[in-house]
């Protein structure tokens, strides 16, 4: 079944607002009603066509009214989000995401017409640590609760989400557990941190990272609007990437730090505004995650068509970033050698 | 040890044997195209380090690190130090998934290291043994990603299943800490073994259980007691001390050089159990004792036919 109205939130962001842009561009769906609070950049908005935006906090009555009034019957809530906006920070964020989707929810329970609520969550919600298995599948849990921050609100969030639809049997819920983000045209925390001049890590740890490309991440919440998938899936690409070898592919150096320094650097880079750096950001760059995609294969039928190496690599020549060790400059090196040992004469 | 008890003698291969064949392999007539050819490769490493231009798994295997330089690193302490003989690695399959089981011993897990070492290079095949380490490994600073790199993740079940399932070959060693950090008058006496969560994962992914035994590695760092408070401090299971150690301070960090002799029994097959076996507590307990038990005779046998420690 085609959703007729569809209600996304976030629409200032990436994903939201391409996937309003998206939505927009078919003519099977009447209305796309994209919500934010703050208005989407103007290019943005161009792209958005036929989207209609309105100014409103999710956390305010004024939404229910949008989803009554407008007979919304699909939900998009994409503005659950790790990247503070300004330097208000980690307050404003977690009110935005824990009480925004109490509310939403709250407004969804209310209208009888919504029967569809596609929901961004994120990987995290299984935590990063040294217990961790692998790779984990939807059924585990995390082995240590995340302490705070981004990842304790997805793991909040994903506790209304189910009683949401406990309470709502009626409404098919998709809950999409994405890897961290990465290409050439977002910005994330991890996009700000590859391209740092120097790159931090914590001595001694190299963590596994999946990245799954923000196009495939767009085809995924469009494919949840428009075919009927609840559930819950992981969403990632395949492969992992070390995380020094994802600073040696961006040309970068990495600068390893001990970890007794971190809270102090993190502090650091923070007041700098260039990356806000977490304490559970800190303990991903430490173990890093890596999620199993089978039943996003199997049961939802997307295959994402970037692997996290080609993915990153989409990111670094998007962004030209300019290597410091020139990979061609290095081939050179290598055959100018070997022609040199050709022309020794000691066989 | 004269007689290989039950396998043939074609079966045994030595290390020192195999370092000759492989040098007798390498002076051939062509000297100086050799000499080019390897300072290719190793060009070729160094720049794919650089770049990043290197797979690893999701488990965060790094087989070009593994293979190109820490496997290497291994060879004299193999083939020199411990001359290590195996016993019986036809029994490892060539292509399809086994759970290797084996005793654990030394103080500093270096068994786990030389029956990986042994299975990637003597074995046909040349596999990689992909282990299972405590919690602990995981939580250390370098050791946890060198683990990683190298192909060893942590022994639960999940990751033990999904390697079986994937045809790899897994080794673990269930005694844990209990095994390695026993005290010296206790050797060759296997601990107990775990929780049979091991043989679990077995049943699950229908794959056999290859009993493997490990002599020699016990007398590398004989453990004649331990300092509490150093262990809690640093928050170790056991701070060792042999008679060497801390006495001579880095010097008593080198091991003895122990004769090893490693023996790769015959598979245990778990597939012709039902489909719910791994969920029987008395048939896990059960097939856990029968390779426990297989373990401790051949560690028994061989003890008898070792007429010296150093020698062999």
């Amino acid at each position: 079944m085609t959703p007729n109205v569809v209600l996304v939130t976030g629409v200032s962001r990436f994903l939201g607002g391409h996937l309003a842009a998206r939505l927009a561009a078919n003519s099977a769906i009447e209305r796309v009603i994209g919500v934010d609070t703050v208005p989407p950049p103007r290019d943005l908005l161009r792209r958005m066509g036929r989207a209609e935006f309105v100014r409103a906090d999710i956390r305010n009555p004024l939404v229910t009214k949008v989803i009554a009034g407008a007979k919304v019957d699909t939900v998009v809530h994409t503005s659950i989000t790790a990247n503070p906006a300004g330097p208000a920070g980690r307050v404003v964020m977690k009110e935005m995401n824990v009480i925004g989707t109490m509310q939403l929810l709250a407004a969804c329970q209310r209208s009888p017409r919504v029967g569809k609520l596609v929901v961004k969550s994120t990987s995290a919600v299984y935590g990063a640590s040294s217990r961790d298995p692998a790779m984990f599948t939807e059924d585990m849990a995390p082995k240590d609760l995340p302490p705070g921050g981004y990842a304790k609100d997805a793991v909040e969030i994903e506790g209304y989400i189910r009683g949401f639809s406990r309470r709502r049997p009626d409404v098919g819920v998709t809950t999409l557990r994405f890897a961290n983000f990465i290409g050439p045209r977002i910005d994330t925390v991890l996009t700000r941190y590859f391209a740092l001049p120097v790159v931090p890590t914590v001595l001694g740890y190299d963590a596994r990272v999946q990245l799954l490309h923000s196009d495939d991440a767009l085809a995924v919440v469009e494919r949840a609007v428009l075919h009927e998938l609840p559930g819950t899936y992981n969403v990632g690409g395949d492969g992992v990437l070390l995380l020094s070898q994802a600073i040696r592919r961006a040309g970068r150096i990495g600068v390893a730090v001990p970890s007794m320094a971190v809270p102090f650097l993190s502090q650091l880079v923070r007041s700098t505004r260039l990356v806000d750096f977490s304490p559970d950001q800190v303990r991903f760059l430490n173990f890093g995650r890596v999620v199993d995609t089978t039943k996003l294969k199997r049961d939802f039928g997307f295959t994402p068509r970037w692997t996290t190496a080609t993915a990153f690599d989409d990111y670094v020549s998007g962004r030209a970033l300019r290597p410091v060790l020139d990979p061609d400059r290095l081939a050179a090196a290598e055959r100018g050698i070997l022609d040199l040992a050709a022309r020794l004469p000691i066989r | 040890m004269r007689t290989a008890g039950g396998h043939d003698a074609g079966d045994r291969t030595t290390g020192n044997r195999a370092a000759e064949e492989r040098a007798a392999g390498e002076t051939g007539p062509s000297t100086g195209a050799d000499w080019e050819r390897r300072l290719a490769g190793v060009l070729a490493f160094a720049r794919r380090r650089l770049t990043g231009e290197y797979q690893v798994d999701e488990f965060g295997f790094d087989s070009d690190l593994t293979d190109n330089m820490l496997i290497p690193a291994l060879r004299p302490l193999y083939e020199k130090w411990f001359r290590v003989e195996t016993v019986g690695l036809s029994n490892v399959p060539s292509a399809s998934g086994a759970l290797l089981v084996a005793n654990h011993s030394g103080t500093v897990p270096l068994d786990a290291v030389m029956t990986g070492f042994a299975v990637h290079e003597h074995h046909p095949a040349r596999r990689h043994l992909r282990m299972l380490g405590a919690d602990l490994v995981f939580q250390l600073p370098m050791i946890s990603s060198l683990a990683r790199k190298t192909g060893q993740t942590l022994a639960c079940g999940p990751d033990a299943e999904r390697l079986l399932r994937e045809g790899e070959l897994v080794g673990v060693w269930p005694e844990g800490f209990k095994g390695i950090g026993k005290p010296f008058k206790d050797r060759y006496k296997l601990q107990r073994f775990g929780r049979g969560g091991f043989v679990s994962a077995a049943l699950r992914t229908a794959t056999p259980i290859i009993p493997v035994s490990i002599v020699g590695a016990e007398e590398i760092y004989p453990k004649i007691g331990e300092i509490r408070f150093l262990a809690r401090l640093f928050g170790l299971p056991y701070f060792p001390v042999t008679p060497f150690f801390p006495l001579l301070g880095p010097l008593g960090m080198v091991p003895l050089p122990s004769k090893w002799y490693i023996e790769f029994g015959e598979p245990i097959p778990t597939d012709e159990f039902d489909a719910g076996a791994a969920d029987d507590p008395m048939l896990v307990f059960n097939l856990t004792d029968q390779v426990r038990e297989t373990i401790q005779q051949t560690l028994y046998r061989l003890l008898t036919q070792r007429r010296n420690v150093f020698m062999g």
